[in-house]
């Protein structure tokens, strides 16, 4: 398991932060309860399992729904 | 192509205003009809673009946003020609949306300041032997950092070459500097006002204290209070259901203009978006005065305390006791003094420290012998001399005769707050000193504003004796004080009061007191920031400051009341507008949109009040 840190651009509704972790839990090897999205600080924070997802991945399902990522963060 | 719509829809939201405008010249200025409508279309199918696609993509998965309730009510104002609302209605959309954003990057602006503090980059020793600048998630525990006059300390670490003054306001609130030589610790975040650090790092990234505090500040902003939760949950089930009930109305009345208005007036947004406005909002003006609330439930529940609990030492009282008087019953002071000094210094009695620092500097004499005697201080013999420094009741217990006026200097002393220590040689009385802690400055009135503020009870615990606890309570009028208490005793003293139905915040100093700080409703650290404060706490003021307290409380308060008026402004709003689209005349879809998108940036606006908050003098 890897844990990410995802720093997006300023999020505005508190149903971009639904939908984001809609888009995420959605992927596969994503540890589902750990899908947290923060809205004031913009921030996804995400564990995943490297051998089957990585995080550009997770970044693209993001910008996909029209947010664009800032920073990621991978330990 | 999504990506190009989504990157330009500030374009699009100027665009399709400028359309509207001319639109509307044409039709009033030309009356030309073909080209209002044909204009107004455009400006519809442009407007509608960014929001139907974000409506698809939520409802991919399984979400329905508000970009779906405003998506379908365009679409349905356009199936039934009405170009005007549609245009309209997209258009104050996407610029509602807008304005939310730049104004709620306002409201995030104090906690963002914050972090914008953390150092980004370092100058790392490389295996060539020279320095070079390395983005900070390059620097590793044991690294070697050259650290230059004007800039900030990457990590905390030790300093292994150099001296300097480094500003440590960003951990500790105190913006003097503090000189740091080799072996002294510095921490990420500060800067080196002058001179130059060469530091080996102990602590990288988050795990640094300066990490902890911002780490702790952005997961207590995005913290939910059961009121969000409730929110959140409920704005889940909110949606579908609006999109249920303007389906059952054109079902019944066969009525779409009135169906698709009551799509766009169901909207939550104001009510979604106020509450976590007025946290972020109050968090941030908390950091920027150097208060850390751990979490937006914190906040309500501080703001509801009617029960403060006090530690004394370092906490109403400086914590550093000194020597405030001195009465000499010899003509031969200076030995006696040389004899006290050479005593103390052999003990580590917090009360020898007050006394080795008023003696000060001199040479001390061998002592021969030295017993503790528990409870009243120490037997010592120098050069034949039989000396005794302790309390009065050591005097009594060893048949030291006290004359009439010694006895009153005593209760002189003690009535003023003052522990006593008595010096005697060969059981003949040679010197009094009074130490006394001192009261921290503007205490009392700090004490009066928090009553004002409806606390009822201001109690007082400490380890201290019983006399100086009563005479600090009597000084500050607290309610009640209790003295000879261990940090379990305190504990259990707060489990009472909590029993009792009282909402209870304990104020301490961090360390001793993590017992009571864990257990009190609302766990208030006073002091620099050290770890166990940061983790056993709810709420740590950054620097021992104590009128902090006061302007937690009241900014707490501020923060719930505006939260109240938030959710009162958007259940209101919500109502009016349902109201008048069943019994007026003049609501439609445009209107609706209009108030609608107001009401979000009015409780925007709202929150933002925060950050300006301070105390009134």
């Amino acid at each position: 398991m890897q844990k990410a840190v995802i720093q997006l651009d300023t999020l505005t509704c508190p149903s971009c932060a639904l939908k984001i972790e809609g888009a995420i839990k959605s992927l596969d090897g994503i540890n589902k309860e750990s899908v947290s999205v923060l809205f004031n600080s913009s921030k996804v924070k995400v564990e995943f399992d490297e051998s089957i997802v990585n995080v550009d991945v997770i970044g693209q399902a993001i910008s996909k729904l029209g947010y664009d990522v800032l920073k990621t963060n991978v330990k | 192509m999504q990506k190009m719509i989504f990157k330009n829809k500030n374009r699009i939201t100027l665009i399709s205003g400028i359309l509207i405008i001319i639109a509307f010249i044409s039709h009033f200025g030309f009356k030309n009809e073909l080209l209002f409508e044909l204009l107004l279309i455009i400006a519809s199918i442009l407007g509608v673009l960014p929001i139907a696609i974000q409506a698809y993509q939520s409802l991919r998965v399984k979400v329905v946003s508000i970009d779906v309730l405003v998506t379908i009510a365009v679409i349905g104002a356009f199936l039934i020609q009405e170009y005007e609302e549609s245009a309209i209605v997209t258009f104050l959309f996407l610029f509602g949306a807008y304005l939310e954003h730049r104004t709620l990057n306002k409201t995030r602006s104090a906690i963002k300041e914050l972090i914008s503090l953390a150092p980004e980059t370092a100058l790392k020793l490389m295996d060539t032997g020279g320095f070079e600048e390395v983005e900070i998630e390059d620097v590793d525990v044991n690294d070697i950092l050259l650290v230059k006059t004007g800039s900030k300390v990457p990590v905390d670490g030790k300093v292994i070459t150099g001296e300097g003054y480094v500003n440590q306001a960003s951990i500790t609130g105190e913006s003097f500097p503090v000189h740091k030589l080799i072996g002294s610790m510095v921490f990420a975040g500060t800067i080196l006002e002058n001179g130059t650090l060469q530091i080996q790092a102990d602590r990288v990234g988050e795990d640094t204290t300066f990490g902890k505090i911002i780490e702790l500040v952005e997961e207590a902003q995005d913290s939910k209070s059961d009121a969000e939760r409730f929110i959140d949950r409920f704005s889940k089930y909110y949606t579908p259901v609006v999109l249920l009930l303007a389906l059952i109305v054109w079902l019944i009345s066969r009525n779409i203009e009135l169906a698709i208005t009551i799509l766009v007036l169901g909207c939550p947004g104001a009510l979604v978006i106020g509450v976590p406005v007025s946290h972020v909002a109050g968090i941030g003006n908390g950091a920027s005065h150097g208060i850390l609330f751990k979490g937006s439930e914190v906040i309500q529940d501080f703001s509801k305390v009617d029960t403060i609990v006090f530690d004394k030492t370092g906490t109403l009282t400086i914590g550093n006791p000194e020597v405030s008087e001195v009465i000499a019953y010899t003509d031969n002071q200076e030995d006696v003094l040389t004899y006290l000094l050479s005593i103390e210094k052999e003990s580590d009695h917090p009360l020898s420290k007050a006394i080795i620092q008023f003696v000060g500097e001199r040479k001390v004499v061998d002592v021969n012998k030295t017993d503790v005697v528990k409870g009243g201080g120490i037997r010592a013999q120098i050069d034949g001399l039989d000396i005794l420094v302790g309390n009065h009741s050591l005097m009594k217990r060893e048949n030291v005769q006290l004359s009439q006026s010694m006895l009153e200097d005593i209760d002189r002393l003690e009535m003023k707050g003052n522990t006593i220590v008595l010096v005697s040689i060969n059981r003949e009385l040679q010197l009094l000193l009074g130490i006394k802690d001192q009261i921290r400055p503007n205490v009392k009135e700090d004490l009066i504003k928090l009553r004002k503020m409806g606390v009822k009870k201001l109690i007082l615990l400490s380890g201290d004796n019983q006399t100086t606890v009563e005479i600090v309570a009597k000084e500050l009028n607290l309610t009640d004080a209790y003295g000879n208490m261990l940090p379990e005793d305190k504990a259990h003293f707060i489990e009472q009061l909590k029993k009792k139905g009282e909402i209870v915040a304990f104020v301490g100093d961090g360390v001793n007191d993590s017992p009571s700080i864990a257990l009190a409703h609302i766990g208030i650290a006073m002091g620099s920031g050290t770890d166990v404060a940061i983790e056993t706490s709810n709420v740590v003021l950054m620097n021992s400051n104590f009128s902090r307290l006061v302007h937690a409380l009241g900014l707490t308060k501020a923060t719930t009341s505006n939260m109240i008026q938030n959710i009162v402004i958007a259940i209101g709003v919500v109502l009016f507008l349902l109201f008048n689209v069943f019994f007026s005349e003049w609501m439609n879809m445009s209107i609706g949109m209009l108030v609608h998108e107001g009401s979000i940036l009015v409780v925007i606006m709202n929150g933002m009040r925060l950050l300006n908050y301070k105390l009134r003098r």
